[in-house]
């Protein structure tokens, strides 16, 4: 028997959520105040999460590495979050949202999970401005809209280029209130190391105080992980510093099946990489694709003149540019999905037409939308996202067009979780990034957000019930279980292990060797004899990091170095994973690109009858494959066709 | 680039601390600040040294992580950018950069350039909020907000709680940082409703938290690398001022959100 259970609800597409609420158990106040929740990761899908949970009376318990909730990398993200309010009157609804999110992920989500967060993505944008959230509005005092990726309707709501942050600092005040009212205890600067199994449910976590290095152990009812995604396995992406995967890689290895590890998103419009010393990646926000044109030169000899500098952009003839996007996407032009335009930037940068000094480097051009619309409405719309630009790459982009780059910067895939958000761990769940469950194998622009926040307020605070009800009668866990012991030293051990590995070469060293191996194999391409040869390599550093590695310092103090490396030693893990699912996915769908399977137009070439199902990833051990489950999408409500945005 | 460091090191809260000087070569002009730290960590790493603990996480400019003092200016010699947005190119070949943590009393610091920033959420505890629950909320846009206030408020909110205001200021006056919330709330419908209670709970827990008073020399606002503005000082200052006057007290209820 598989061990997934989907939990899908009977009934059609639109009646399942309502007849899922009316089917589950509740808790009754009285109870509610007996049980205690853990949750980790203070972003959208965590503030949110632990905010409502504490307002319904549970003790929350909420974590996070940052030195406050509000740093959670949720704050980074800048275009919108989409709602299907339709107040723009352009036949926007929730099944077109729905629609638009299943064909934006290529036909590999499911169906009644991504219904359901289209229903409830009115009710955020509402919750939203209750909390004080200043969302651009029109001047008739209502909300504005822009558009976005995927979408051929406006239903991106916004706060300038911040929206992540006002998003967060609203889920932030909201976790806040309940701080101050002693619902919520807040556990700053704390690492997440491992989850504990008793009798096989999820009853609590040992994790590490940041700033004196001590160990602790902390139990509850449920715990629920909102730690966000793994793109730093690239080392280079637009995910914060800290951004790790050790809380659900450790979920992982505790029986939490992975769903689709190797569906990663390549975002199209980013700052291209300057030089080895480089730490990340910086997003330009995919609403600049509202306003600005994507172009390399029609003529190769012109692109070569740009790289060595002798010509600039501005001084191309409009005939001479190749407006790729607009040329082979008609329809939907520059605001193609992700995927599309990633891959349409590496084709063109393959084949010669790159930019910018090491060619890996397309335009994105305002002048005509300038010359449209003054200077002054392009500075209110985008000001803070060319002024990031500036400070970056020295140059005015209101006069000479942005240089972009694809670069890594979401994770589809994620810890499989049943329709009420529930790892293959009973007592365990997971939210937001850190789960497989909405986006497929592409996420559409502004529905991370949507999904995070959805998660949060409105499904986990209904679906946790149906398990914590028959929990009521289990008393408060005490931490002195044996299970809390052992788990706590063998999270010390590793910690102890790796410190006295006292090898040579910095953790960064070992990291940047990992992202350069996944960049090259597990990235915008990817073939099998590539993805072979990935395994391979990850492992033999995997290896030489264990001899290797050097680490300074003491493990009772503030010690970073030894915060990277036990997030590397996991990422060592999780690329080879990544490569294995990738390798075993031989089709292209989404993000994921195969280069043996595409369209003689060099489109994604998917394999229904073959791989339309979510890869759920069974850990057996360290010497051991990991085992691979199957689910299988039912498409009953939409038919399944070849993505076209032509 | 060649450059002579000057850094704050100090091994954690109890100990004493002291400038070390570090030299550092080669560095391209390209490098962001952090990344020029990274590397100078990397080659105390191999050499068996402490790296230098620093606060960082985005790097780009929003979550307001990064926190250093360069050159006697809090996120550096530029306007309008975090430590993480400083590009070297700033800086001259040869140069001498001193670094040091913030320094404010509410900000002991934790380790090097690690300061600890608890005392700002301990002040949004106190009511930087709008006490709603989740759920059972009228439709957005059933109140309209002039686009004026709305913009004003986002003016506002852009606010990252870096405390670089409190690092600039000779009072470590929390005004800016405090103002900035209180007026978030204040120029909208939403927040209206407990502007009073709100503005007079979160002052309470500033001056308990022993931030200095606003001598108005606006510091705070030059140094600002959101670029918030100090007339949300007096702002905050009329709601306060007001609040006091009107203050209408119902039995038993103190607080924003009893």
């Amino acid at each position: 028997m598989s061990i997934l259970d989907s939990k899908i609800p009977e009934g059609p597409l639109a009646e399942k959520w309502e007849r899922h609420k009316a089917a589950i158990r509740v808790v009754s106040p009285a109870n509610k105040r007996k049980l205690e929740i853990i949750v980790v990761g203070t972003g959208l899908g965590g503030a949110s999460a632990a905010a409502s949970l504490a307002e319904l009376g549970y003790k929350v318990k909420a974590f996070c590495y940052q030195d406050s909730p509000r740093r959670a990398h949720s704050i980074a993200a800048q275009g919108g979050i989409n709602a299907a309010k339709n107040y723009q009157n352009d036949n926007d609804s929730v099944f077109r949202l729905f629609y638009d999110t299943i064909k934006g992920g290529d036909y590999r989500a499911r169906e009644a999970n991504v219904y359901r967060l289209a229903e409830v993505s009115p009710n955020i944008i509402d919750q939203c401005v209750a909390q004080g959230v200043p969302f651009a509005r029109e001047y008739g005092g209502l909300l504005d809209n822009r558009s976005f990726g995927g979408a051929q309707v406006s239903r991106t709501f916004y706060a300038r280029g911040q929206t992540g942050q006002q998003l967060l600092l609203g889920a932030y005040s909201a976790l806040s209130r309940q701080v101050k009212k002693g619902n919520v205890e807040l556990f700053t600067r704390h690492e997440m190391l491992d989850v504990v199994l008793v009798e096989g449910r999820a009853r609590g976590i040992i994790v590490r105080n940041m700033v004196t290095g001590e160990i602790e152990r902390h139990a509850a009812h449920a715990v629920v992980l909102a730690t966000g995604g793994y793109g730093n396995v690239f080392f280079l992406s637009t995910n914060a510093m800290g951004s790790n995967t050790t809380a659900i890689w450790k979920a992982f290895r505790r029986g939490a099946v992975f769903g689709n590890p190797c569906f990663t998103q390549i975002h199209p419009t980013c700052i291209p990489v300057h030089g080895d010393f480089q730490s990340k990646l910086t997003l330009m926000s995919e609403s600049l694709r509202n306003d600005g044109r994507i172009w390399v030169p029609k003529q190769k000899e012109d692109a070569e003149k740009i790289r060595k500098g002798t010509l600039l952009p501005t001084q191309i003839k409009e005939e001479d540019r190749d407006y790729y996007l607009e040329r082979r996407y008609p329809a939907f032009g520059n605001l193609v999905p992700r995927d599309v335009a990633s891959r349409a930037a590496k084709e063109r940068c393959d084949a010669g037409f790159g930019v910018g000094e090491t060619g890996l480097a397309v335009y994105l051009d305002f002048s005509d939308a300038i010359n449209r619309l003054g200077k002054s409405t392009i500075e209110a719309r985008y000001g803070n996202l060319f002024q990031m630009y500036e400070k970056i790459v020295d140059e005015n982009p209101y006069k000479t067009p942005m240089m972009i780059y694809p670069a890594v910067h979401y994770t589809m895939g994620g810890l499989w979780v049943d329709y009420e958000l529930m790892t293959t761990i009973p007592g365990l769940f997971a939210i937001g990034e850190a789960n497989f469950s909405d986006h497929g194998a592409n996420r559409l622009g502004a529905s991370a957000l949507m999904q995070g926040l959805a998660d949060g307020y409105f499904v986990l605070p209904y679906t946790i019930q149906n398990y914590l009800a028959d929990q009521i009668s289990v008393p408060k866990f005490s931490n002195d279980l044996p299970e809390f012991k052992l788990t706590e030293e063998e999270a010390v051990n590793r910690l102890k292990k790796l410190m006295n590995v006292r090898g040579k070469n910095t953790v960064d060293s070992f990291h940047k060797k990992l992202g350069h191996i996944m960049w090259e194999y597990v990235g915008m391409g990817r073939n099998a004899e590539g993805l072979k040869k990935a395994i391979t390599e990850i492992r033999a550093l995997r290896e030489e990091f264990w001899k290797d590695v050097k680490i300074p310092g003491e493990m009772n103090e503030i010690n970073p170095e030894l915060e990277k490396a036990s997030r590397v030693a996991d990422f060592l893990e999780l690329g080879e994973l990544m490569a294995r699912d990738a390798l075993h996915r031989d089709e292209s769908c989404g993000g994921h690109f195969r280069e043996e399977f595409q369209t003689t137009e060099g489109e994604a070439l998917r394999n229904d009858q073959e791989f339309m199902y979510a890869a759920a990833w069974e850990f057996t051990g360290d010497t051991q494959e990991p085992k691979l489950n199957k689910e299988v999408l039912d498409y009953e409500f939409v038919e399944v066709k070849q993505r076209n945005y032509k | 680039m060649d450059l002579t460091l000057k850094i704050w090191r100090q091994k954690n809260a109890a100990s004493k601390g002291k400038f070390v000087t570090y030299k550092i070569s080669d560095i391209s002009p390209n490098s962001s600040f952090l990344e020029m730290m990274d590397i100078l960590n990397e080659s105390l790493v191999l050499c068996g040294e402490d790296p230098v603990a620093f606060d960082h996480d985005c790097r780009e400019g929003i979550c307001g992580a990064c926190s250093m003092y360069i050159n006697g200016h809090p996120h550096g010699p530029d306007k309008a950018i975090t430590t993480c947005q400083l590009h070297m190119r700033r800086f001259k070949d040869g140069e001498t950069i001193v670094i040091e943590p913030w320094r404010a009393r509410p900000f002991p610091v934790l380790k090097d350039l690690i300061v600890d920033r608890t005392a700002f959420d301990k002040i949004i505890q106190a009511g930087g909020y709008v006490s709603v629950n989740t759920g059972g909320i009228p439709d957005a846009n059933s109140i309209p907000i002039p686009k004026v206030k709305a913009d004003l408020s986002m003016d506002a909110a852009a606010c990252i709680g870096c405390g670089a205001c409190v690092a600039a200021c000779k009072n470590a006056s929390a005004m800016l940082f405090v103002a900035a919330k209180v007026s978030q709330f204040a120029l909208l419908p939403q927040g209206r409703v407990e502007a009073s209670e709100r503005v007079q709970a979160m002052v309470a827990e500033m001056d308990k938290l022993g931030f200095g008073n606003c001598t108005n020399t606006g510091a705070c606002e030059a140094e600002c690398p959101k670029e918030i503005s100090i007339s949300n000082i007096a702002r905050m200052n009329r709601e306060f001022l007001s609040a006091k006057l009107g203050a209408q007290k119902p039995s038993g209820r103190t607080g924003s959100d009893a």
